[in-house]
């Protein structure tokens, strides 16, 4: 499709093939699915949200007097008699990061269009993202139990808490918007209208099974902002 | 769809990724439990997130089999991020060092 018009002639690589893709009068992505290139502009503007989010969190802590609330202590969990530091938190990403793993094979399982390992991979995706917003729940509803508002907490600095609830809230969000699209393009999947490219009951686009990649790409964005999260808000 | 628009890599590929990804959380996990403070602590946790993010980036989001024209205009303006960290630091250290000074915190 995108190189019918160069065909027989090898396209440049590297930052010449930059230039020259960039330059030509036909389309700058070239080889990659419009789906895929608006999703990776979409994930770069939210990219920048989640930037300035943490950069805003790192502020707040570098300039506030009062001293900033040990996460380790705070988000402890007593497990067996013991009070073991970020215990739900190490959960949650090891979790996240195995509905990453989950979600890799779901999209090369999707190109070699093994429909049932796909929907099976994709909905375990989903399962595991499903657990994570549950514990992220749980540690809201502890948090808020222990006196956090985003205006305050017994702890320590006041702006803990607006970071808090502002950071994982939004993460959060974009974990159950994840959840959601998995399930619909797994059931896609499933009932074969990525095969047979059945429109879609919303946009009317034709199925593909590029959309699994797509979904994928934004699945892989919430973990890999999880990774940002984790270091900067709990182990700094 | 032409040949290079599906992305098919072997399997071991995703588990030594995914394996790796699981190393590094439970290594900057033990950094956190660890008695390391400061620089050591930081550095170390700095780097497991970074090896983290790049593996994610790489191979699971395929970055790495994009052409520049994909991989560049997404990277590099987010890169461009840290230069916006960087100023926030030095406006963040000067504004805690007046309100130490006028606040007396």
């Amino acid at each position: 499709m995108a190189s019918t018009a160069e065909q027989g002639k090898a396209l440049p690589t590297g930052i010449d093939g930059l230039v020259s893709d960039w330059s030509s009068d036909q389309q700058a992505f070239k080889g990659v699915p419009w789906g895929k290139a608006m999703m990776w502009i979409f994930l770069l503007s939210d990219t920048f949200i989640f930037a300035c989010f943490l950069v805003g969190y790192m502020k707040v802590r570098i300039v506030a007097t009062e001293a900033w609330p040990d996460a380790s202590s705070v988000f402890a969990l007593t497990a067996f008699g013991v009070e073991v530091p970020l215990l739900l938190i190490a959960i949650m990403t090891f979790v996240l990061i195995s509905s990453s793993g989950t979600m890799a094979l779901a999209v090369k399982y999707g190109y070699q269009k093994d429909r049932n390992k796909t929907f099976i991979l994709m909905m375990a995706t989903a399962l595991l993202g499903l657990a994570f917003v549950g514990m992220q729940a749980f540690e809201w509803w502890k948090l808020i139990g222990d006196g956090v508002r985003p205006w305050g907490n017994p702890f320590g600095a006041e702006q803990f808490g607006a970071a808090f609830f502002l950071i994982t809230g939004f993460h959060g969000t974009h974990v159950s918007i994840g959840v959601i699209f998995l399930t619909i393009i797994a059931f896609k999947v499933k009932r074969g209208s990525l095969e047979t490219g059945r429109p879609g009951f919303l946009t009317g686009r034709k199925g593909r099974y590029e959309m699994v990649e797509t979904v994928g790409l934004y699945w892989h964005f919430v973990d890999l902002v999880w990774v940002f999260i984790f270091a900067f808000f709990y182990l700094w | 769809m032409s040949e290079g628009d599906s992305q098919q890599h072997p399997l071991k590929t995703y588990f030594w990724v995914w394996g790796a990804l699981f190393v590094f959380s439970v290594f900057s996990y033990l950094v956190d439990i660890s008695p390391l403070e400061g620089f050591a602590k930081w550095s170390l946790i700095t780097l497991f997130m970074l090896l983290k993010a790049g593996l994610i980036v790489t191979i699971f989001m395929h970055m790495i089999w994009e052409r520049s024209s994909m991989a560049i205009p997404v990277l590099l303006p987010a890169g461009v991020l840290l230069f916006l960290m960087l100023l926030m630091i030095l406006e963040g250290d000067y504004i805690h060092s007046s309100r130490q000074m006028f606040f007396g915190g």
